[in-house]
């Protein structure tokens, strides 16, 4: 008895949360109607969506091209209308999807990403443009859906999604578009999925490559069936590092949006176990088959272990970004600043200036008077590269025509391969050149062009 | 003593990059008392295209979490893995699972 009266007093102060919420909300619309949509930094509880009876002239006049389909029809229109899909990043993927489920009348759209807008993010990232660097993704996406159709419900989340708050966001929703960039939060959106019953329609893209399936949908395969291992981090290449020709994903966003629009109009998705690869190189296409949902998987098998979530980043060994992390291999005594190099430059103190960057960077940018040698042709001691380098060393020795050993200085884009250079630079030294003593630069060229010459291009 | 056979691997996801780049290689298995299966096949891609970093596409007897194996376009885990015998003129690819977005 005390416990029912307690329980309905709980509910009364959550509906009156709710109508709160509903007249806030109202009052704003009728103050200002066209105002950007209003940023969630948390996870709110959200109203159920209206359900339109009928279409209005004007939904029969905006979407008339596809009301032609027989595959979608007014039944399908409808259908579209009363469906919510989250679609996970608001990046190169997320802004095609959101594009075109806004613009073919998805009922509510949640964007969700804990990131700004960047100037080099907009190869690709297409809702967003050059006046809205430096504001939230989410934020900017939604006010690009907003002009494309005014009718469909954006809510945008400026928050990263995380074990504590993804079961409640996506609870909510009726489908899941994963469009993010990293491992952890892939297996962190597919676990939730699978825990609270939802389709996730995932997308990737990398380079001039890009990957989908549908997961968790009619009792097919989840993320977790086909990868119960994540991968070593060292193998994982991000945006950032491999780089990616910006209509890559753009096209994965246009396919994930679409398989979303099929699964929500009821036509259904194929891709629930099958693998869609495309070869941006050879334009081509490509569909496997793959295995059905596997009854040992540890979240969706028949033992499952994973109940509730985990630990994601800890699971993974990475962290839940495309953000490079920063290694520490080298002890201090084993790198200079960029200051101390331009210090160095600027006595003419002899030395050689060793960049280990891949030779597509280098043409970028790089400082004069280098030697490039790709970290990967260090590792595999390409013979004509070590030539130079030895051609370097001697040439150095020379000039100093003396005593102590010849110092080399080692440059990357970030600080990160310079190390891992430093280390195998050591292991040649005295045996497959001459003695050497080798430092990195902490920080590489990025450093240098923030803190030394602000002329010196940033990627 | 089964005969020589000839098979198409195929690299892809940037599971190439540890084969020179090279996204297609067309090889022929040599001659051998056993039919060839996956797991020797693995083995002779470590000795004879893969020459450096192979923690990059093997961990124990099978390939390391993260690439996918597809035989003659399944995956091959409706083929039987490791056990699956290879026939002249198979399709074999790895692919690197991609992240980015
Ligand atoms: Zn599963």
């Amino acid at each position: 008895m005390a416990e029912d009266v307690c329980c309905l007093k709980a509910k009364l102060r959550e509906k009156d949360r709710e109508i709160a919420a509903l007249r806030d909300k109202l009052a704003q619309l009728e103050k200002n109607p066209s105002s950007a949509p209003e940023l969630h930094n948390k996870v709110i509880p959200l109203t159920p969506l209206t359900v339109k009876p009928a279409l209005s002239n004007e939904d029969i006049m905006r979407y008339s091209r596809q009301l032609l389909l027989p595959e979608l029809g007014v039944k399908g229109q409808l259908k579209l209308s009363r469906t919510s899909v989250l679609v996970v990043g608001c990046g190169g993927l997320g802004c095609p999807v959101a594009q075109y489920l806004a613009a073919a009348g998805i009922g509510r759209l949640g964007l969700l990403d804990y990131d700004e807008v960047e100037l080099s993010n907009l190869h690709r990232q297409v809702l967003h443009g050059e006046e809205n660097q430096g504001q939230a993704k989410a934020l900017s996406a939604a006010s690009a859906v907003r002009r494309l159709n005014s009718t469909v419900e954006c809510v945008p989340y400026h928050l990263q999604l995380s074990p504590e708050n993804a079961l409640q966001l996506i609870q909510q929703y009726d489908i899941v578009a994963d469009c993010s960039d990293n491992v952890p939060t892939r297996y962190l959106v597919n676990d939730a999925c699978v825990l609270s019953g939802k389709p996730l329609v995932s997308a990737s893209a990398l380079r001039m490559e890009g990957q989908l399936t549908v997961y968790n949908y009619r009792g097919g395969p989840c993320y977790r069936c086909l990868y119960p291992v994540p991968p070593p981090p060292e193998t994982v290449t991000n945006c950032s590092d491999g780089g990616v020709l910006g209509v890559v994903p753009g096209i994965m966003g246009c396919f994930q949006a679409l398989e979303v629009l099929k699964i929500a109009s009821g036509q259904g998705s194929s891709c629930g176990q099958q693998l869609v690869m495309f070869d941006a190189q050879d334009a081509r296409f490509r569909s496997i088959r793959l295995r059905p949902k596997q009854p040992g998987c540890a979240v969706c098998g028949e033992n499952a272990s994973v109940t509730q979530l985990l630990d994601y980043e800890a699971f993974c060994g990475s962290a839940a970004t495309d953000k490079c992390r920063k290694l520490n291999l080298l002890s201090t005594n084993q790198r200079i600043t960029v200051q101390e190099y331009k210090s160095i430059l600027d006595n003419a103190g002899p030395h050689l200036l060793l960049d280990v960057r891949p030779l597509v960077e280098v043409d970028i940018c790089h400082l004069p008077l280098s030697l490039n040698i790709p970290l990967s042709s260090l590792e595999d001691r390409k013979s004509d590269h070590l030539q130079l380098l030895k051609e370097g060393i001697s040439k150095l020795k020379q000039q100093m025509a003396g005593d102590c050993q010849p110092s080399v200085y080692v440059i990357c884009k970030q600080g990160n391969d310079s190390q891992k250079a430093v280390q195998v630079l050591e292991k040649m030294s005295g045996s497959e050149v001459d003695n050497i003593t080798v430092k990195d630069i902490s920080g590489g060229l990025m450093a240098w062009a923030k803190k030394i010459d602000p002329t010196f291009p940033q990627y | 003593m089964a005969a020589p056979i000839a098979i198409h691997l195929e690299f892809g996801g940037g599971a190439e990059l540890l084969f020179e780049g090279l996204k297609e290689h067309r090889v022929t298995l040599p001659s051998q008392l056993e039919p060839w299966d996956m797991k020797q096949l693995l083995v002779w891609i470590q000795r004879n295209l893969l020459k450096e970093r192979p923690e990059l596409f093997v961990q124990g007897d099978s390939v390391r979490p993260g690439i996918l194996v597809l035989i003659n376009d399944a995956d091959w885990e409706l083929m039987g893995e490791l056990e699956y015998q290879l026939q002249d003129q198979d399709n074999i690819v790895f692919i690197s699972t991609l992240h980015g977005g």
